[in-house]
């Protein structure tokens, strides 16, 4: 019998804890195949987050290490620095990245770590209850912003992309969706770059997945699927927006 | 038998160096040495002062509220740190910059042109090398030889200071000799 | 191998250096900066990482990923800075990953000032982060004697896979004294199986300290409490001064504190007032057996401290009522003069003050 699907040897078996129509679950899926496929699995190190993921080392079959809230490029910049060898990825929510651990993942880029960042931005904190993020769109009720998000008051939603982009270092930074077949094929691509850009030591590489929290939202998934279309991608457009010049085999050893 | 040295002056006039040349000859020799600095933010220009200590046994404080002796290179350092002198050190002033003299009649007092002596020699810089030659000249606290050796390994990477640093050594040191006559 | 005169701080590092330290991440912050200038250009002659990181904060998450990856990694910096860090000690302490912390301390709190204190002692020993947990503490006296525990440090960091602090008033770091390194030999270390390195022939490891099952997390609180236990059944030091003979006091201070109390007490001696001194190395564990024994022969005891009153707290619970026990510091960069001290345990030994 031919087989045409199956779990990825890096995804390890566990019922999952994440809400119906949570994007974690695909994101998960993508870092696993794409490690498969480059066989790195048994040099691979993943950095869970605090947030809903803060469980994501049950999920992965390799090795992991817990990181403070807002830590993760921190720490993963120690293990790169002493296992340059190893493949090394951060797992951050938009609340750890982009408000706590804004200071570490600014001077860990700008820095070159060559690491991998998964950013997941879901416009909302979702662990502790749907409470405003750094990233929550304009006018979006939140249970700390009830009357919408007033940006006279707190200012705009931080585009992490193109805050990344402006720094000097050379990094590939990318983002995409995964809420369509067409946006996660897509999506895998990106992220597969990443990880060839990690494995030959090229840069610093960032993918920036939007994704959706039905749960903290209040929507089902399909209308959270449709709010994301009509509501977070003009505002956080799916591209890509650098890419470092590179030539295959320049770094080799 | 424990010495206490404080070398003070301006932040630049190499008050520090002179302090650290000591401690290393006295370390060479044998001795139990600390060289502890006033650590403050001034880089330059502001004061600034060490303590060398050299004795024969373990040096137990290296905090020093009364030393035996000074080698002070400007006025606010005669001011404050020769009135906390023990009775019978000695207090080698620099008299191209101080004016007057402390007010104790229970030190011994040497007074050195140290800023005329040094550019005379060629270069003001190494004034603090006069003073510390002086030092040396009047207490006998180590000998003379031996600072100018270290003065060689010192300037190792700067050959071309070490025929004015050891000039001004010597000179430093003839004053002290002949001043170790009258005011012993 | 003749002796060399160094700063504190360049000789922490060289030590450091020498004991297989090879991973330095760090922050400048006065007084200790020159441990990472000179780290600077010492790194790279010697095939190791010096990187100067972004905050203290960072810092410390950058030792955790590093230990957890099997470096002997570690970092110093001064009372401030150690604050900002202990977020991520708790998680190291907790995670059970070894590194090596220096605070060369200075005076507080707050902004402080740059002169030394003792005024972390609190911090370094009872935790210093949040949650239930200890650092191994060493408080060298000496520039040698520094020196001589950065490599017990690291080899202690990694037996015990537990944060050792090694604290020293911005007096250590700044003098020069006379060093010479000596290899220092240790037993063979378990190795590291358990770091994240890859897992290539054997299930994944992960490097953890979120427990939500409070059977798992107690059951990692009393571990992390053996662990503790064990140091204390150790790896306890300190030094006796002239304590072999019925003293009038016993003194008890660390570090710098403890060389103005030796000059004090050759000065109460000519003065025919027998006084003692033990100095505690391992602040964490306390040598509280020793201190309870030497109390027993002494009239009463002074804590001596840059602080206004720290240590004395554990001094009187290995003492008990057993015998009085005083206290005398300076704080705010200022140092106990002997004299002071001399004039404390007189004022004492008269029944004032009390």
């Amino acid at each position: 019998m031919k087989v045409i699907f199956r779990r990825p040897e890096s995804l390890s078996v566990t019922p999952t804890h994440y809400c119906p129509g949570c994007t974690h679950g695909i994101i998960h899926r993508l870092i696993a195949e794409v490690i498969d496929e480059l066989g790195l699995r048994e040099k691979a190190v993943g950095i869970a987050p605090v947030g809903c993921s803060v469980l994501a080392f049950n999920y992965f079959n390799f090795d992991f290490q817990q990181a403070a809230h807002g830590r993760a490029p921190a720490v993963a910049t120690g293990i790169k620095r002493a296992r340059p060898d190893l493949i090394v990825f951060t797992y951050q929510g938009d609340g750890d990245l982009a408000s706590i651990g804004m200071s570490e993942i600014i001077h860990a880029a700008n820095r070159g770590e060559k690491f991998t960042v998964v950013f997941i931005n879901n416009a909302i904190y979702g662990m502790t209850g749907g409470q405003m993020a750094p990233t929550t769109m304009p006018g979006q009720v939140t249970t700390t912003s009830p009357r919408g998000r007033d940006v006279n008051d707190v200012g705009y939603p931080i585009r992490m992309c193109e805050l990344l982009s402006s720094l000097r270092t050379p990094a590939f930074i990318e983002r995409v969706a995964v809420h369509n077949p067409k946006q996660v094929i897509n999506a895998r691509r990106a992220l597969k770059q990443a990880f060839i850009y990690q494995r030959d030591r090229v840069c610093f590489t960032f993918v920036e997945f939007l994704s959706t929290c039905p749960t903290n939202w209040g929507m089902s998934p399909v209308q959270a699927t449709r709010w994301l279309e009509e509501n977070m991608m003009p505002y956080y457009p799916v591209k890509n927006f650098k890419t470092p010049e590179f030539t295959e085999g320049q770094n080799a050893d | 038998m424990q010495i206490e040295t404080v070398f003070a002056g301006f932040g630049g006039q190499g008050v520090m160096l002179a302090g650290r040349v000591l401690a290393e000859v006295g370390m060479k020799l044998g001795k139990e040495v600390v060289w502890l600095p006033s650590y403050g933010p001034e880089m330059r220009g502001g004061t600034a002062n060490c303590v060398v200590i050299i004795a024969d046994e373990p040096i137990a404080s290296p905090i020093i509220a009364h030393p035996r002796d000074t080698v002070v290179m400007n006025r606010p350092s005669l001011e404050k740190f020769c009135p906390a002198q023990k009775p019978g050190g000695y207090a080698i002033v620099n008299s191209s910059l101080i004016n007057i003299r402390p007010d104790r009649d229970d030190i011994r007092v040497v007074e050195v042109p140290a800023n005329e002596v040094a550019i005379e020699a060629g270069s003001g810089k190494a004034a603090n090398m006069v003073m510390l030659g002086a030092y040396v000249g009047v207490t006998g606290i180590v000998p003379v030889e031996a600072v100018i050796e270290q003065i060689k390994e010192e300037f190792q990477a700067k050959a071309k200071l070490i025929p004015l640093n050891i000039t001004c050594v010597e000179r430093g040191y003839d004053i002290g000799r002949a001043a170790a006559g009258y005011c012993v | 191998m003749a002796k060399i005169l160094m700063k504190g701080n360049e000789a922490i590092a060289e030590s450091a250096v020498r004991a297989g330290g090879l991973l330095y991440f760090g922050y400048p912050i006065t007084p200790q900066s020159e441990i990472a200038e000179y780290l600077a250009h010492r790194m790279p002659e010697v095939g190791g990482v010096f990187l100067q990181i972004e905050s203290e904060v960072a810092v410390a998450n950058v030792l955790y990923g590093a230990a957890g990856a099997g470096a002997r990694v570690w970092t110093s910096s001064s009372s401030p800075g150690i604050s900002l860090m202990m977020e991520a000690v708790s998680y190291i302490a907790a995670a059970e990953l070894p590194c090596v912390i220096v605070n060369i301390v200075r005076c507080g709190p707050g902004l402080g000032g740059i002169l030394p204190s003792q005024g972390d002692y609190f911090q370094a020993v009872k935790g210093g982060g949040h949650g239930d947990y200890r650092c191994l503490v060493l408080a060298p006296c000496s520039v040698q004697e520094a020196v001589d525990l950065m490599p017990l440090a690291f080899d202690r960091a990694d037996r015990y896979r537990n944060p050792v602090i090694v604290i020293g008033d911005g007096m250590i770091g700044q003098m020069m004294e006379p060093v010479e390194f000596t290899e220092q030999q240790f037993p063979p270390l378990p190795p590291k199986d358990w770091a994240t390195t890859g897992c290539q022939g054997r299930k994944p490891n992960v490097i953890n300290s979120l427990y939500l099952d409070p059977v798992e997390e107690e059951k990692l609180n009393f571990k992390l409490a053996a662990k503790y236990e064990q140091m204390k059944k150790n790896e306890v030091r300190y030094e006796k001064f002239r304590t072999d003979r019925e003293l009038e006091c016993l003194l008890v201070a660390y570090g710098t504190t403890a060389r103005v109390c030796k000059t004090a007490i050759q000065r109460l001696d000519d003065e025919g007032i027998p006084t003692g001194l033990l100095r505690p190395i391992t602040l964490f564990p306390f040598p509280e057996e020793a201190i309870y024994e030497l109390s027993q022969r002494a009239r009463f005891l002074l804590s001596v401290e840059m602080s206004t009153g720290q240590m004395v707290e554990d001094v009187r619970l290995a003492v008990g009522r057993s015998k009085p026990v005083y206290f005398y510091g300076r704080a705010g960069g200022m140092v106990p003069s002997p004299e002071e001290v001399v004039d404390a345990v007189k004022r004492y030994l008269a029944g004032g003050d009390r």
